[in-house]
C-alpha cells in the first residue's frame, strides 16, 4: 500500500453550532471514513470543531484561475457601482442598519 | 494497612499499568507512522492512555497511603512490579500488530470502563466516565483498519493473520478474575469481565467478518501479568522509559 495512491481529502470544520462549515486543509486516506477519522486527529485536536466534513477533493469543481478576468473582472466594483447598496439616503429614524 | 486497602491500591494499578504500557508502546511510532495522519492518530491514542494512566496511579497512590505519586508509581517501580496484561508490553511489531493490539484492547476496555463509570469508588467512576469516551474512539480508529488490511491487499492480509496468530492467546488474560478482582467486584469497585466477555467476542466477530479474517478458537492463553511475571519486552522497555527518572531523580522540566 503505497502513500501516492491515497487520495487527497479537503477537510471542513463547523466550529460552533450555526457558523458554517469553513475549509481547514487537505489530508491523504484511504477512503472517506479514514478521512474522517484522520480530520479528527489532525484537526481538532484543540477542541476546534462540533462538525466534520470531508470532500474528495477531486470531486470538487473549481474555476480555473485563467478564467479571473472573464469570469470576476465584469462585476467587480469599479465596473459596476450600481450593483453596491451605496446610492440610498438612509431616514435617521432607521438607525443602525 | 488492611488487606481491603491493598487490594483497592491493587486494582487501580493493574488498571494504570495497562494504559501507561500499551500507550508508552503506541508512542514508540511517533515520528515513525505509516503516514502523517496516522502518525499524529497513534499519538493521540498514547496521549489519551498515558492521560489515564495518571489519574489512575495518582488515585492509586492516595488509596495506598505511602505518600507515592503518579510519578513514582510511573518511574521507579521494577518489572516485577508491574502488573499489566502481557499483550500490551510487547514490542510494537509493524502496523498490523500495532492495529490489532489496539482492537483487541479497546474492544475490552470500552465496555470495562462503560461499567466502572457506575463503580461504588467515585474517584474511579469519574476517570472511568471520560475514558470510555476516549477507548470509543480508539475502537472505532482500530476496527477501521482492522478491516481494511484484513480485506485489503494480499501482503496486508497476511500481515494481520500473522499478528492474529502472535496476539490471540494474549487475549484470554484480560478477562481472568483472581482474589484481588474478586474481593473489589464483592466491594461493587470492580467490574467482573465475565459479564462483558461475550460483548467483547461479538464485536471482534463483526469485525473480522468484515475484515475477512477467521476467529481462532478459545483455547489456552499466556498469563502471569496481573502477578508481575513478565515477557523479556517489558525490562527493555522501562529501562529505556525510566532512564531520566533514575538518573536523574525528581527531575522536572
Amino acid at each position: 500500500m503505497s502513500e501516492k495512491n491515497w487520495p487527497l481529502y479537503e477537510v471542513f470544520l463547523r466550529p460552533r453550532n450555526g457558523l458554517a462549515h469553513k475549509h481547514v486543509g487537505s489530508l491523504h486516506a484511504v477512503d472517506a471514513e479514514m478521512a474522517l477519522t484522520a480530520a479528527r486527529d489532525t484537526y481538532t485536536r484543540r477542541g476546534e470543531a462540533t462538525s466534520i466534513w470531508v470532500v474528495a477533493s477531486a470531486d470538487i469543481a473549481a474555476s480555473d484561475p485563467g478564467d479571473k478576468d472573464s469570469l470576476f473582472e465584469p462585476s467587480d466594483a469599479d465596473n459596476k457601482p450600481y450593483r453596491h447598496p451605496t446610492f440610498y439616503d438612509i431616514p435617521d429614524e432607521v438607525g443602525h442598519m | 494497612m488492611g488487606t481491603e486497602t491493598n487490594d483497592h491500591a491493587a486494582y487501580l494499578l493493574r488498571l494504570a499499568d495497562d494504559d501507561l504500557v500499551h500507550g508508552h508502546r503506541l508512542s514508540e511510532w511517533c515520528g515513525h507512522g505509516p503516514t502523517l495522519e496516522e502518525d499524529l492518530a497513534l499519538g493521540n491514542v498514547a496521549l489519551d492512555l498515558i492521560g489515564q494512566a495518571r489519574a489512575l496511579y495518582t488515585h492509586a497512590g492516595k488509596i495506598e497511603g505511602k505518600g507515592r505519586d503518579e510519578d513514582q508509581l510511573a518511574y521507579l517501580r521494577d518489572a516485577h512490579q508491574f502488573t499489566n496484561l502481557l499483550m500490551v508490553e510487547k514490542e510494537k511489531g509493524d502496523f498490523a500488530f500495532t492495529v490489532l493490539r489496539l482492537f483487541f484492547f479497546a474492544a475490552y476496555t470500552k465496555p470495562l470502563y462503560e461499567r466502572l463509570s457506575a463503580s461504588t469508588d467515585p474517584e474511579l467512576a469519574g476517570i472511568a466516565a471520560k475514558a470510555v469516551k476516549e477507548a470509543s474512539y480508539h475502537l472505532r480508529h482500530a476496527a477501521e483498519w482492522v478491516i481494511r488490511l484484513g480485506d485489503g491487499t494480499g501482503e496486508s492480509h497476511r500481515r494481520m493473520e500473522e499478528a492474529l496468530d502472535e496476539l490471540w492467546p494474549y487475549t484470554a488474560e484480560m478477562f481472568e478474575t483472581d482474589a484481588v478482582t474478586d474481593a473489589m467486584i464483592a466491594r461493587g469497585i470492580a467490574v467482573d469481565p465475565a459479564t462483558f466477555r461475550d460483548e467483547w467476542r461479538a464485536t471482534v466477530r463483526d469485525v473480522f467478518a468484515e475484515a475477512t479474517l477467521d476467529m481462532p478458537e478459545e483455547e489456552w492463553g499466556h498469563t502471569g501479568g496481573r502477578i508481575g511475571r513478565h515477557t523479556e519486552y517489558l525490562g527493555h522497555m522501562l529501562a529505556e522509559m525510566q532512564f531520566l527518572q533514575r538518573a536523574y531523580p525528581g527531575n522536572a522540566w
